[in-house]
């Protein structure tokens, strides 16, 4: 295969360029899409390629871009909508909580609604308000939807594909700060990688950390800064898909370390630290030498620009949590 | 012409007058067709009558009455051919009858279950709960007919409770903006559940929403189902013809509760529900077949007998086919169940077996 460095931004736009020659059932939709290629580019130059029919504006209003894109699943067509920020989702949480969730459901798969939402997430880029928050811990409890956040060009690209290729909608999170952080060896072919599998990004053997999105380099940083200071060994695990999660991969991990601290940037309460600690409680609490510790973004609203990076996990608030589920 | 580029006005287009009078251009119908809209008008009334009386009975559950919105909701799915779509609420049960759903299918889903067998081929959506939520899926579902360039028509129905909700006003917006072949229909009935329709709006009619998303719109007497079928044949025509979208706001009643879990009477004036029930859409069509010689005495009762039998075939197959299983609302959650669920079905098969009325071959609903 061949391959070439690519951004995340870079990776995502060749396999949306991808879907699109595949297969002429792929439509995108969203605000600012067409001609100014996305706010962050990511459809860069796809409707000049591809045409006004098949990527195009819509009027401004999130409801009906994930409403009519449901209409365009049911009918046959594979829309991938884009809502411009993640903090946006809360327009359209209806239609895609109680509609396209559900309706294979309410119609006992008579229809079904294969539908990609592409929507931008995560802090520490000065963005105005509504524009930083993860969003990914509300769509826990909508069963039917999946939800996909890649941390690395390589994983957004296969990941994006695979999306597309499922029968279901996915929500597909993608994090702002990722975006352009670095590039990586991607091929240009078509390829998925599988929904629902996390990675081991980095095997250990004393304790396990799981995360995803810029979490993962946050994670890793601390993981080497931890086997520098206090000589242990991290094991790092990327989630990929956070919904439904890799139960067995959480489970397997644990039961090997004994330990586990879960990193996310979206609140505490209620979100997939809660869930992968839950699990970890029901499935292997006996392999645990020490509470699971979780470092998340705190339980207020997502703050202002001048004070976002003490709200978010660091290397530093992850090496604490490190050190305190290693106390003897 | 009932549909206006601009401004649709404050006459509601109307073919038949109360009396059942023709005061206005005869569309081409045959006998027998005409026959049909009666037939299935009376249909709908017997067939809402009946699962109120389930309900009451313990063998229905919750169910929203369709009576005195027979014109509105039959003559409007009319003029669609097999390949249109419809999205509707559940006020609009009959446009499904008429666009082909089996009657004991529709029995089955108000005894509480999900059909295992909704027909996908008659393009009509499940009717929605949630108000005003189909309007984005029927414009949608036009604009993918429209980039696949099929000769496809959607048709999205929602009340006059729903042109308050945002989808209903983004959908309309979306719908002029990409001329989408959709035809949007809402049946003004005078009530969300206990709130008038003058708390909705302060616009003297809903068809003028119209004029403000560039959508061409028509109001129509939606108790006259001639007026409700000419309309929407037009609106149905100009969109497959590339013509766009259009709006159309038909002026009806709920004659009954807002369901069965609702008593009007709480807060409607009887002396405007007796008002209504002088214009009755089925009356109305009756007075004007019976002068006209296409309808006996004989013939009348022969349709009451047969829509009766009708119904009560479809409540026995209905009642006829197993309830849906304990753990059947494990399936399509999503197209494979992941193992999560799989164990939570496990965890609840622990507690409850299989129904025995279940089949054993395996298929499950």
């Amino acid at each position: 295969m061949a391959v070439r460095p690519m951004t995340m931004i870079e990776a995502l736009n060749n396999a949306l360029a991808l879907e699109l020659e595949r297969d002429e059932r792929v439509v995108l939709l969203g605000q600012d899409i067409g001609l100014n290629g996305g706010v962050f580019r990511v459809t860069d130059q796809l409707q000049r390629r591809f045409g006004e029919r098949r990527v195009f504006d819509t009027p401004l209003a999130e409801s009906a871009i994930i409403g009519t894109s449901i209409g365009m699943a049911v009918y046959g067509l594979r829309p991938i909508a884009e809502i411009q920020f993640a903090g946006f989702l809360f327009l359209c949480m209806s239609q895609l909580v109680t509609q396209a969730a559900r309706i294979r459901f309410r119609s006992a798969g008579a229809f079904s609604c294969p539908l990609v939402v592409r929507s931008p997430y995560g802090g520490g880029v000065r963005t105005p308000e509504l524009h930083s928050d993860s969003l990914e811990g509300v769509f826990l409890q909508t069963p039917g939807l999946k939800v996909v956040i890649p941390s690395n060009p390589y994983d957004a690209k296969g990941l994006l594909a695979a999306a597309v290729a499922d029968p279901d909608p996915v929500l597909f999170l993608e994090n702002i700060k990722l975006y352009r952080s670095f590039r990586q060896e991607t091929p240009e072919e078509y390829y998925t990688v599988p929904l629902g599998k996390a990675k081991t990004v980095q095997a250990g053997e004393d304790v396990s950390v799981f995360a995803y999105g810029a979490m993962v380099p946050v994670a890793l940083e601390a993981a080497r800064q931890a086997q520098q200071e206090l000589g242990i060994s991290v094991e790092v695990i990327d989630l990929r898909t956070v919904w439904p999660l890799d139960e067995e991969a959480i489970v397997a991990s644990v039961e090997k370390t004994g330990r586990a601290v879960v990193v996310h940037e979206a609140p505490r309460a209620g979100g997939i630290g809660a869930e992968v600690t839950a699990i970890i409680n029901e499935r292997c609490l006996y392999s645990l030498l020490k509470p699971v510790a979780r470092v998340t973004g705190y339980d207020t609203p997502y703050p202002v620009p001048g004070v976002e990076d003490y709200y978010l996990p660091t290397p530093a608030k992850v090496l604490a949590a490190l050190r305190q589920v290693m106390e003897p | 012409m009932a549909i206006h580029q601009i401004d649709p006005g404050l006459v509601p287009f109307q073919i038949l007058d109360p009396d059942g009078n023709l005061v206005g251009e005869m569309p081409a119908l045959s006998p027998e067709r005409l026959l049909y809209f009666y037939r299935t008008m009376r249909l709908a009334r017997a067939f809402s009558d009946r699962i109120i009386a389930m309900q009451r009975q313990g063998r229905a559950t919750t169910f929203g009455s369709l009576t005195g919105q027979e014109a509105a909701t039959v003559g409007l799915a009319a003029p669609l051919q097999p390949q249109d779509w419809l999205a509707t609420s559940y006020r609009e049960i009959a446009s499904l009858i008429v666009k082909g759903v089996p009657l004991s299918t529709l029995v089955y889903s108000f005894r509480g279950y999900t059909p295992p067998n909704w027909p996908a081929e008659t393009r009509c959506l499940p009717y929605q709960i949630v108000i005003g939520t189909q309007i984005p899926h029927a414009v949608g579902l036009a604009m993918a007919a429209k980039i696949a360039g099929d000769p496809v028509v959607a048709v999205g129905v929602c009340g006059d409770g729903a042109t308050s909700e945002g989808d209903f006003n983004e959908a309309l917006n979306f719908a002029g903006v990409f001329r989408a072949p959709v035809v949007i229909i809402v049946q003004n009935n005078g009530w969300a559940i206990s709130v008038p329709r003058h708390r909705q709006s302060a616009a003297p009619t809903l068809a003028a929403r119209g004029i403000g998303f560039g959508v061409p719109s028509a109001l129509v007497d939606g108790n006259d189902i001639l007026a409700v079928y000419e309309t929407v044949r037009q609106a149905v025509e100009r969109a497959r013809a590339g013509d766009g979208p259009t709006l159309i706001e038909l002026l009806t009643y709920r004659i009954g509760s807002h369901t069965t879990a609702d008593d009007a009477s709480r807060y409607r004036d009887p002396a405007e529900v007796e008002a209504w029930r002088a214009k009755d859409p089925i009356a109305r069509l009756q007075k004007f077949l019976r002068r006209r010689d296409l309808l006996s005495e004989e013939q009348d009762e022969e349709i009451g007998a047969s829509v009766l039998a009708e119904i009560d075939a479809a409540v026995r197959e209905a009642e006829a086919m197993p309830p849906m299983a304990p753990d059947s609302f494990f399936d399509y959650v999503s197209a494979t169940l992941p193992p999560r669920l799989q164990a939570q079905r496990a965890e609840l098969l622990r507690f409850v077996s299989p129904s025995p009325a279940q089949p054993q071959s395996g298929e499950r609903h």
